[in-house]
C-alpha cells in the first residue's frame, strides 16, 4: 500500500492539473471572496433623494441620511419618476421622497407622509438601506414629538420614555457586527474546496482508466499476489486516497488557519476542533467522490456527476436560504450533501461554541460518507480491471 | 469555398451537440432542469415563522400582549416559554429555536411610569434570514406598542398627563403617535423575496456556464479524436459555423431559461421581450467566443469541468447582485468586467425584472459587444494556433 501511496504522491506533484485543483483554484477563490467582502458590511451605498419640500428641515433630513454609514446621497432628483429611472440605470439602490409641504404640515401637526423606495432585486443593499431609512423616518417623527413635549415642559430624560418606551436590544449571537464575510466565506470556501476534492478523487481514479495505467496500478498493488483479489483493490484504492487525502488535509487546514487564525473569524470551539471538523469533511468528500466514479465509471460521467452535485450543495446546504423554508422533499435531499453537515457542525462548534458531541449526528453523517469507499472496494477492483475508456 | 466550410462546420457542430452525451447533458438537459431545481429550492421566497423561545420575566398583561403580537407576526413563531435564560439557551443548543426574546421584569412598571424598557432579542447567526426575521418582528411589535403607549391611559402615565393628551381627541392622539407618517415601498420585488432576487442572476449564469462546458466538451472530443481537418478549412470560417450552431441551439434554450422559468415560478417579469432579445445577442456571442478561448486551454476533454465549474460561485459574486457592486474593491470591480455574466446578469435583471429599456443598460450592452469582439479575437487566434499545430503534425 505504501508503494501505491508514493506512486500517487509522485503523480500529484508532477501533474499541473492537480496543482490547479489543490492549490491554484482554491487559493484564487479564497483571495477573491475574502477580499471582496473584507468590509464585512457594505457601506456608502449610493442612494437618491427627491426633496420637493426644499426647506431647512428637509435639507437637514438629507444630510442625516448621508451621515448614516450605509447610505451615501449620490444624487438629487426633481421627481420620483426620475429617481426610479436612475434606479433602473443602476445609479442608486434606493431613494427617499419628501413631498412638498412636509415641513409646513409637520409644524401645523397635520401628519405629513414621507416615503422611501428600496429595490430588493439587490436584496442585501435593499435590506441595509431599508433599515437606515426606516430609522431615519422614526427619528424624524421622534424629533417632532420632542419639540411638542419640550414646549409642554417635559424634561429630557422623561421624553425618551415617551418617544421610545420599548427599546429592542438585538444581540446577534457570535457575529455582532453582522459581518457578511464571516457569514458567507465560512461556508462557501470549504464548499469550493470540497468541490475540488470531489473532482480530484473522481479524476484520480478515472484518469487511470482513461490513460490505461489501471493495470499497472493493480499489478503494483498486487505486488506478486493475485490482481483479482479484493485485498489488492483495497491496497490500490486506499493508497491513492491516503496520498490525495494528505494534500487535501494540508489545504483544508491552511484554510482553517487562514479563516480563524489570520482573519480572526469567530471560532469559539478553538482551532483544534475546527481542524477535526475539516478533516471529517475532507474524508467525507473523498468518500462521496469514490461513490461517484464507481457509480459512473467514465471519467466524463463521474466529473459531470461531481459538478452537478457539488454546485447544488451551495444552495441546498441552507447557509443563505434556510432549509426549513424549502419544500419538504428537498429538505430530505439535503442530508445527501456533505456541505450541509459541515455547515451545521461549523455553526455548532465555531459560531456557537458548543461541544462537538452536541452535534454528533452531523459528524456521524460525515463519517458515513467517509466509509463509503469500504463498500466500493470490490467494485473499484472490477472497474480498474474491466473498464475500457470510451472517449 | 468559404460558405461550404461554414455550412459544414455548422452541421458538424449541431450534430455533435445532439450526439455527444456530455454536450447534450450540459447544453440541453442541465439548462432544462437546473433552473427548475434552483427555483424550487428558493421559491419559498422568505423564511416565515422562525421558531423562537420567550423568557417572560415580567408575567404581566402587557408582556403577554407583547408575546401575543410577536407570535402573530408572519416572521416568527413563539414555540416555547422558557422559565429562565438557561433553559432557553438549551433550546438554542438543541437547535429547536433560532432566537430568544427576553422581556425584563420591569416591563409593565416601566411602561406605566413612562420609563424606557429594554427587550432583549438574541438571534442565531447561522443565517442572516433568521436574524432579519427576528429583528423585523420585534421592531414591528415594539413600534406598534410604542405608538399606543404614548397615548394610552395607563393609570396615570405622567408623560401622557404632562403632554396634555390625556383625554384629548382621537386626532390629537393620532398626531402624537405619528407626527410624521412614513411608507416604505419595495420596488420590483415587492415581497422582498429571495428567489426573485437570486434566481435571475443564476439563470444568466446557467446559460453562460453550460455553454462554456458544452463548447469545451466538443472541442476536447475533437482534439482527442484528432478529427482531420480539410486542407482549406480556415479558422475564421470554422469558428463562424460553430458559433452559428451554438447560438441556434441557445436561442430556444435562453428563451426557456430566461422567460419560461420566471413565468412558471412567478418571478418578476415586467420587461420588454424585444429589448431582452437584443441584449441576448451580444451576450451569446461573447460567451461563445469566451468558450472557444478557454476550450483551447484544455488539453483533455475532462479538464473543462475542472476549469469551468468552480467559477460559478465566484462569478455569481462578481455580478454584484448579492454583495452590492458599489462596495467592491477597485480591483475586483475591473476584474468583474471581463466576464459576460457580470453584464448579462445585471442587464437581464434590469430589463426583465425592473422594466428598464435597452438605453438604460447602454453600458452593459456596449460592454457585451466589446467583450464579444475581444474574445472573438482571442478565439480566432487560439483556433488558428491549434490548426497550425495540427497541420504541422500532419
Amino acid at each position: 500500500m505504501f508503494k501505491i501511496f508514493l506512486r500517487e504522491l509522485r503523480r500529484l506533484a508532477t501533474t499541473p492539473l492537480y496543482w490547479f485543483m489543490l492549490v491554484g483554484g482554491p487559493v484564487f477563490c479564497t483571495v477573491l471572496l475574502t477580499t471582496l467582502m473584507h468590509e464585512g458590511l457594505p457601506s456608502e451605498l449610493p442612494v437618491g433623494v427627491v426633496d420637493m419640500d426644499r426647506t431647512p428641515t428637509s435639507r437637514n433630513l438629507t444630510r442625516n441620511i448621508d451621515a448614516f454609514q450605509v447610505c451615501r446621497v449620490e444624487a438629487h432628483f426633481a421627481t420620483a419618476n426620475e429617481a426610479r429611472h436612475a434606479m433602473q440605470r443602476d445609479e442608486i439602490y434606493a431613494f427617499y421622497l419628501i413631498p412638498e409641504g412636509t415641513t409646513r404640515k409637520l409644524l401645523a401637526q397635520q401628519q405629513p407622509t414621507v416615503s422611501f423606495y428600496t429595490n430588493p432585486q439587490y436584496l442585501v443593499a435593499a435590506s441595509l438601506t431599508y433599515k437606515d431609512m426606516r430609522m431615519m423616518s422614526e427619528l424624524m417623527g421622534g424629533a417632532a414629538t420632542r419639540s411638542v413635549l419640550t414646549a409642554r415642559g417635559v424634561g429630557n430624560s422623561q421624553q425618551m420614555g415617551m418617544l421610545q418606551p420599548i427599546v429592542i436590544d438585538c444581540h446577534p449571537i457570535a457575529n455582532p457586527s453582522l459581518n457578511y464575510n464571516v457569514y458567507l466565506s465560512n461556508i462557501l470556501l470549504p464548499g469550493i474546496l470540497s468541490l475540488f476534492f470531489l473532482f480530484m478523487t473522481v479524476y484520480g481514479i478515472g484518469i487511470e482508466i482513461k490513460e490505461g495505467t489501471a493495470d499497472a496500478l493493480m499489478a503494483e498493488a498486487a505486488g506478486g499476489g493475485t490482481v483479482g483479489d479484493w485485498r489488492t483493490a483495497a491496497r490500490a484504492l486506499f493508497g491513492k486516497l491516503a496520498a490525495q487525502g494528505l494534500g487535501m488535509h494540508v489545504m483544508a487546514w491552511l484554510l482553517m488557519l487562514y479563516l480563524y487564525g489570520a482573519l480572526h473569524f469567530p471560532c469559539h470551539c478553538g482551532l483544534p476542533v475546527m481542524l477535526l471538523v475539516a478533516s471529517l469533511f475532507v474524508v467525507a468528500s473523498q468518500g462521496l467522490g469514490v461513490l461517484m466514479i464507481c457509480a459512473l465509471p467514465g471519467l466524463r460521467m463521474g466529473l459531470s456527476f461531481a459538478s452537478l452535485w457539488g454546485v447544488i450543495s451551495f444552495s441546498i446546504c441552507g447557509m443563505s436560504f434556510p432549509v426549513m423554508a424549502m419544500p419538504a422533499w428537498i429538505q430530505g435531499l439535503a442530508v445527501l450533501f456533505p456541505l450541509r453537515h459541515y455547515y451545521l457542525l461549523y455553526v455548532n462548534c465555531a459560531l456557537d461554541g458548543y461541544p462537538l458531541a452536541n452535534a454528533w449526528p452531523f459528524a456521524a453523517a460525515l463519517l458515513a460518507f467517509a466509509i463509503l469507499p469500504l463498500l466500493f472496494v470490490r467494485r473499484f477492483g472490477h472497474i480498474m480491471r474491466h473498464t475500457a475508456y470510451a472517449p | 469555398m468559404r460558405t461550404i466550410t461554414i455550412h459544414h462546420s455548422f452541421a458538424q457542430t449541431l450534430r455533435s451537440i445532439f450526439t455527444d452525451g456530455g454536450a447534450l447533458l450540459f447544453c440541453i438537459v442541465v439548462p432544462l432542469l437546473y433552473p427548475v431545481l434552483y427555483s424550487l429550492i428558493y421559491n419559498g421566497e422568505n423564511v416565515r415563522e422562525v421558531p423562537v423561545t420567550v423568557v417572560d420575566d415580567c408575567h404581566s398583561p402587557l408582556s403577554r400582549d407583547y408575546i401575543r403580537r410577536l407570535d402573530a407576526t408572519p416572521d416568527v413563531r413563539v414555540v416555547y416559554h422558557a422559565t429562565d435564560m438557561l433553559a432557553a439557551q438549551q433550546q438554542i443548543k438543541a437547535r429547536e429555536v433560532y432566537g430568544i426574546i427576553r422581556i425584563p421584569a420591569d416591563f409593565q412598571d416601566a411602561l406605566m411610569q413612562g420609563r424606557q424598557t429594554h427587550v432583549q432579542a438574541y438571534c442565531d447567526m447561522s443565517g442572516m434570514l433568521y436574524y432579519k426575521a427576528i429583528l423585523t418582528a420585534n421592531t414591528d411589535v415594539s413600534l406598534d406598542m410604542n405608538a399606543e403607549v404614548k397615548v394610552a391611559d395607563l393609570g396615570g402615565n405622567p408623560i401622557a398627563m404632562a403632554s396634555g393628551i390625556h383625554g384629548g381627541t382621537d386626532e390629537q392622539r393620532s398626531v402624537l403617535q405619528h407626527p410624521v407618517r412614513y411608507e416604505s415601498v419595495a420596488l420590483y420585488n415587492a415581497q422582498n423575496g429571495f428567489a426573485s432576487f437570486l434566481i435571475p442572476a443564476v439563470l444568466v449564469l446557467v446559460i453562460q456556464q453550460t455553454m462554456l462546458l458544452g463548447i469545451g466538451l466538443i472541442a476536447g472530443t475533437r482534439r482527442e479524436r484528432g478529427l482531420k481537418i480539410d486542407g482549406d478549412m480556415g479558422a475564421f470560417a470554422t469558428l463562424t459555423g460553430t458559433a452559428l450552431a451554438f447560438i441556434t441551439v441557445y436561442i430556444p434554450v435562453s428563451a426557456y431559461v430566461l422567460c419560461v422559468v420566471p413565468a412558471i415560478f412567478h418571478l418578476p417579469q415586467i420587461g420588454s421581450l424585444w429589448h431582452l432579445a437584443m441584449l441576448m445577442l451580444p451576450f451569446l456571442v461573447a460567451v461563445f467566443n469566451l468558450g472557444i478561448t478557454t476550450a483551447t486551454l484544455a488539453r483533455q476533454r475532462e479538464t473543462v469541468f475542472i476549469l469551468i465549474v468552480f467559477t460559478s460561485v465566484p462569478l455569481l459574486f462578481l455580478t454584484g447582485v448579492s454583495w452590492p457592486g458599489a462596495a467592491f474593491p477597485e480591483f475586483w470591480h475591473w476584474f468583474a468586467m471581463l466576464f459576460p455574466s457580470t453584464h448579462g446578469a445585471n442587464a437581464y435583471i434590469r430589463i426583465y425584472a425592473m422594466g428598464a429599456t435597452l438605453a438604460d443598460v447602454r453600458h452593459e450592452y456596449l460592454m457585451l459587444w466589446a467583450l464579444a469582439a475581444f474574445y472573438a479575437l482571442t478565439a480566432w487566434l487560439s483556433v488558428r494556433h491549434v490548426f497550425r499545430e495540427r497541420k504541422a503534425k500532419a
